[in-house]
This record gives C-alpha cells, structure tokens and sequence, in this order.
C-alpha cells in the first residue's frame, strides 16, 4: 500500500465535506483579495474583476467603496450601478435589505473589516457579507491583513500599534478564491511617509507582506485538499511539511518536540505528536509520557494517542492519514534489535515510509546544537 | 552583493499566462514615468494582446539571431544591452536556455553579466523552475523539469514578488485563448493546466515567496534570522553522496533543509582506501557527478578515503561538529540479513550521539 493510497479521509473529514458542499449549494461565493497594506491595489484589481466579469454578461453591483479612492480606482468605479450605503451621522455601512432586493449574481465590497455604526443591523462588516452570501449573492470583497483578528497580536508587535476592527481569520479561510496582491514595501512606503522611517517601516511591512503570503499558502492548501478529496484523489503532493515526533517515555521527547517546532516554524508547517499506546507501563513511564505530552501541547502540537499492536503501522497510518512529510523518532524505539532476526522498528519505518523522510534522534545528552 | 552590481528583481509566477510578464512591463512604464531609463532587454510576447500592448512604449533592445544547424534563432543580445548601458533591463524568462553556440549556456548567465555591468534587471520566471523544488515539481506535474536555475542564483535578487492569479481565472483566460492558441491550450489542459497541479504549483508560489522575504529581511517572522546569528545553535548538515540515482533528490532536499534552518551544509562522499581509480567506472562517474551537482548548488564538497565506510562517515561528522545526517533512503526488497548490513542502517546505528535522517525516494 502506498503512501498516496493510505490517506483515506476519516468520518470528521467527510462530515466537514457534506457541510461544506451544502454550504456551496446555498451559498454564494466568497473572494477575497487580500493585500498587507493600504496601497498595493486591492481595490482596483477588485473592480478590474468586476468589469470583466460584467463585461462578460454577470449582473455585478458595488455595494461599498473606500472613501479616499485613488484616481484609477474612481475612473473604474464610474463602470458600475451603486447601491447607496445607509448613513447614520457620518458613519456608513451597506444596505443588506436594499441590495438583497436588487439581488444581483456578484457584489463588489471594499474594504471588509469595516465596524457599522452602532445601531445597524450587524456590528461588522463581513456579518452583512455573510448575510448576502446566506441570500445567494456572491461577493468580491478586498482585506488588509493587519485587520484579521487573530494577527492582530504579530501586527501589534511588528507595527506597535492595534487596529480597532477586525475580520475572524476563520471567515477569510472560508473563501472559495483568494488572491494576494504582492509588491515590496518600497511601493506602500512612499507613499505613506518620508524620510528616516523608511527602513523601519519596510521591515515592518516586509514582515506583514509574509504573513499574508502565508495565510494564503494556507487557504490555498485547504482547497486542494478538497478538491483532491471530492474527486477522491488520495494523493499528497508535499507541497506543506507536516512533522509528526513519535515519543515513547525513554525519548529526548523534549528535544524532539522543539527541534519538531522549529522545523514546522521554518516551513511554517504544522506539528503533529504522537505516542503509540503500550500495555505494562510503570507508575515511572507514565508520568514522564503526561509531562512530554504536556511539553506537546504546550509546543502547540496537534497530539494524538495511537492504538495498534503494531507500533510501525499505526504510525504510518495516522502519517497517511494526515499527509506527513517528516517523522522524527528517537533511537530508543531501536531497543532491542539485536535480539531479533526481524527488522527492529526503526529500520522498518525507514523501508515502510514512502515519501516520507525519517529523522531519528539520539537519546540524549548528545552534542547537538540546542 | 558587490559594489556597484546592478539590483535583481523577479517576478514570480506558477504558471505561464498568470501575468508575470505584464506586470514586468508595468513596472518598465511606472519607472519610466519616474524619469528612469528603462530598455527592454528580452521580451516573449506569446502572442498575447494585452501585454504586447503594454509593452508600447518602452524602448526594445533587438535580439541577436543565431543559426544552429540551419535553423535560425533569436537570443537576448547582451552585449547590445551592455552598449546601450541602461539604469535598468526587462528580461522575460530568466530560466531559458540559450541555443548552443552563444556564449552563454542559460539566459540567467547573461543577467548575472549585465548586472556585474551595473544594470538592474527585473527579470520573470514560475516557480518549477527552481532547482531545489525539482522533486516536488515532478511528484506535482508528473513533468521532470529540465531548465532549472540554482537556488543561489534567485537568491541574488533584492526582492522576489509574486504576481498571483487564482487558478479559476487562469484556466478562464486558457479557454478564452489568451494564453495560448486554441490547439495548444487543449494540450495544455490535459497535462500541466489541471486543476489541481496549478492549485498546488501555487501554494509552493505563495510559500517560497514568503521565504523569500524571510531569508531578506531582519525582522521576519518566523524567527530565523535572530537565531541564525548565534553560532551556538547553528546546525551543520552533512549530505552523504553516494553512486545511488537518489542521490540527486537527496542533495536537493538536504541543501533546502539547510537553507529554511540556516544551517551549513556539506556534502561528502566516502571512497575505499584504495581510492576513486579503484572504483568501476560507471561508480566512478556517477559519484563526480553527484559531487559536481552539490558544487553546482554551492555546497561545500569532500572526498574522505577509508574503510569501514559508516565508522569514517562518522568520525568525520564528530570531529566536524555535525548536527544532523542526511542520508538517501536503501533500496527495498533486501532480505533483513543483508539489509542490517547496509550502510544506512549501519549508520543509524552508530549515530548515538547525532541526528540522522533518512530522505525518502520522491522519484516515484
């Protein structure tokens, strides 16, 4: 059985698949376009989409429009019917019920992570977007990344100052389509400031200009995961490092589970760890398994107990399963091999692995870099 | 980079017709309207409308042509753009390589010239066309890629920008012809235009471009850069060449592990006493071969002579303060005998004290 063949989805796997398929059936689609910083043209490319695709006969309204466009964004705008935003002082926010009456295929939103004046019928936003896509409209939206909620703490850090609104990472990983506006910082740089700023700054926006590109690695990875698994294509294509630690209670399970870190840090993959369930533990193996699969935890690793007679197969099951690229399991899982004429479990990981790479780990005190 | 070399952009792409082009063209008006003096060094128009519209206006440097059994091609002329001496050269596809007889074998070649001349390029290439993601690209296209460029060589530029287009709108502008002529878009859609090839040729895009700016700027966020400045904790990868066919994959992948850690990578081989000569020849030339490629990559190479070939491996390893092993994965269908006695595993045995990792086979 091949590597390709074992990833089999599990039941939550098709669960999450029949509610996402009903959610497309009723739903209209979600884009985003989603750029790091104001300034590196998500309105425009947003409404350069909406002309073509008007131009291509789809009934498109604009429902909201940034207050200072440029001037090429304004000379698009003029292309298309507005729906007039309902006013409440100076503050704006969309008219839901108008533009569900109007009911067009696609709406054109700038500008997600707005707050609406208080006493609208949503607080945010991306609620009235969630409305419109519940009514069957689709919706071409734009986002900066420093608005997404859960970025909000590295944007505060890089930028050393919080926004006030923000977009639930979770809604934009729900788009159907997203799309980066990628440029250097040297272009949003001029024209936000001058002067001695700018190499601060371009740090500061090259940091962000990462994280956007990450998170739409992440989006993306997410939909070829679905559609491989819609046409039931078992098959991983290795394009994000998953690192599984196997740890047993005699591992370096602490080195192991930071040097799992830092890989899937650097890959900005994720991190799995797993301890394959054993009968006759001592009282001594099984407080140091809780504290490595503390330790695990802490490290933010997914962490799962496995059961199986076959140690080997369990693990390589649950790597199928998962689409793991990197195994890392330490030398004592080798005990014993000289007693045996079969394969002790290490060597067999490394010939039964396909497509997968094997790290194994000294038991400890070894000179390894820390 | 050197003192007075010209800067290095490139703009990134997954695929053709996502707009790398366009975009460079853009970028040629936006600095000509700055008062720059911007030429177009080499321009491949595809025959695709919108950019060779875009590309009006700017200044084009005509290429030289070259015959090659009796067939006439047309090449960037470099020494033409060296004449013309301009601030700043746009050159479409930065991986291709030249028709034999031209000076230089890859078109990346004459960029590095025209930039030692003090010329910025802004330059386009997608992304199977880096070296290091070689494997992946075939497990991904199926498509063994030929025209590669060395990852050092990208990493040259000052800024790598990615120039995205959901998959959904490429295949759009393929069926509506804009990216190639009908009969070819209907091949194209059955091989490298599949759905789920360009979704995942454009998650690796997306991700290499973040790295890009990781390994670029001090503040990036994934932490590598404060580390890397301590030595303490500096990891040192040893790659073990051997005459194996997987040896090439194993090279690639150690050298991109090495890269994303910051870690040193060496790449070394282990010879009998006797020495290469008593080597079979065929052994002989694929171990040169593989120790090129590693030099080719920019790895540093040793040739260690000495037997029994896992405990010289090792003392090597010790004695140089290596942190991890990279070895290629044995051959299956051994019997468990013979297998134990395979120098991976006899490897994987003695390596108590250094981490050891066994690269799979992505041949497949």
């Amino acid at each position: 059985m091949s590597e390709a063949e074992r990833r089999r989805p599990t039941p939550e796997q098709l669960l999450s698949q029949a509610e996402a398929e009903e959610r497309c059936e009723r739903h209209g689609k979600l884009k985003v376009f989603l750029g790091y910083a104001s300034g590196v043209g998500k309105s425009f490319r947003m409404l350069d989409e909406g002309r073509r695709r008007k131009a291509r006969g789809e009934d498109v309204v604009v429902a909201a429009v940034q207050a200072q466009a440029p001037e090429d964004v304004g000379e698009l705008l003029r292309h298309f019917e507005v729906i007039p935003p309902l006013h409440t002082g100076d503050a704006a926010c969309i008219d839901v019920a108008a533009v569900c009456r109007r009911h067009p295929a696609v709406c054109l939103i700038d500008g997600l992570a707005y707050s609406n004046p208080p006493g609208s019928r949503n607080t945010e936003r991306w609620q009235d977007v969630e409305e419109l896509l519940a009514a069957g409209i689709s919706v071409i939206t734009t986002v900066n990344l420093q608005y997404i909620r859960e970025k909000q703490p590295q944007v505060e850090a890089i930028r050393g100052r919080a926004v006030r609104e923000s977009v639930p990472e979770s809604f934009i990983r729900r788009a159907d389509e997203i799309e980066i506006m990628d440029a250097p910082p040297e272009y949003c740089v001029t024209r936000l400031e001058s002067s001695d700023r700018i190499p601060e700054l371009e740090n500061q926006l090259s940091a962000l200009r990462e994280l956007a590109l990450v998170l739409a690695a992440e989006v993306v990875d997410r939909q070829l995961e679905e559609y491989l698994r819609r046409r039931g294509i078992h098959q991983t294509f290795g394009t994000h490092e998953r690192v599984l630690v196997c740890v047993t209670p005699r591992s370096n399970a602490a080195l192991m589970i930071s040097r799992g870190r830092r890989q899937a840090d650097r890959f900005r993959g994720e991190l799995f760890v797993a301890y394959v369930e054993q009968e006759r533990l001592t009282q001594q193996d099984r407080d140091t398994l809780a504290r490595n699969l503390e330790a695990a935890r802490e490290a933010q690793a997914t962490v799962e107990i496995l059961h199986g007679e076959d140690p080997v197969a369990a693990i390589l099951h649950f790597a199928g399963e998962h689409g793991i690229t990197q195994i890392f399991v330490g030398h004592s899982l080798q005990r014993g091999w000289f007693q045996s004429l079969a394969p002790n479990p290490v060597d067999r990981l490394i010939l039964e692995a396909d497509g997968i790479d094997i790290r194994i780990f000294p038991h400890g005190g070894g000179k390894e870099a820390r | 980079m050197r003192d007075g070399a010209g800067r290095l952009k490139i703009i990134l792409g997954y695929a053709a017709g996502v707009g790398k082009t366009y975009r460079m063209m853009e970028e040629g008006h936006q600095l000509l309207e700055a008062g720059r003096d911007v030429v177009i060094g080499y321009f491949e128009p595809h025959g695709r409308l919108d950019t060779i519209a875009r590309s009006e206006g700017l200044e084009l440097i005509p290429r030289r042509t070259m015959e090659y059994r009796g067939k006439w091609f047309e090449e960037m002329d470099t020494e033409a753009i060296l004449v013309r001496q301009p601030e700043i050269a746009l050159v479409d596809e930065f991986p291709h390589t030249n028709v034999p007889g031209s000076e230089r074998a890859k078109r990346w070649e004459d960029v590095l010239v025209v930039l030692d001349a003090g010329i910025d390029v802004i330059t386009t290439m997608n992304i199977q066309h880096l070296e290091s993601l070689n494997d992946q690209m075939r497990e991904i296209t199926g498509i063994q890629v030929r025209e590669t460029i060395p990852d050092w060589v990208t990493k040259r530029a000052e800024e790598v920008v990615l120039a995205d287009l959901t998959p959904g709108a490429l295949l759009n502008r393929l069926d509506r012809g804009v990216v190639y002529a009908p009969e070819k878009a209907e091949r194209a859609r059955q091989n490298f235009f599949k759905e789920s090839t360009l979704v995942a040729l454009r998650e690796m895009a997306l991700r290499q471009a973040a790295h890009e700016i990781d390994i670029r700027h001090a503040e990036g966020a994934s932490g590598a850069q404060q580390e890397a400045a301590s030595p303490a904790v500096r990891e040192r990868i040893l790659i073990h060449i051997t005459e194996g066919a997987s040896t090439a994959g194993l090279i690639r992948r150690g050298r991109r592990v090495a890269e994303y850690l910051k870690a040193e990578c060496f790449a070394v081989c282990v010879l009998p006493e006797s020495g290469m000569e008593s080597l079979p020849a065929k052994t002989r030339s694929a171990i040169e071969e593989h120790l090129d490629f590693a030099r080719k990559l920019h790895i540093e190479t040793r040739v260690l002579q000495g037997e029994p070939a896992p405990e010289t491996l090792m003392d090597f390893a010790r004695t140089n303060g290596i942190t991890q092993i990279y070895l290629a994965k044995p051959p299956r269908s051994r019997v468990p005998f013979v297998l134990r006695r395979h120098l991976v595993m006899q490897v994987v045995r003695l390596a108590t004290d250094i981490q050891v990792t066994v690269v799979a086979d992505r041949r497949r």
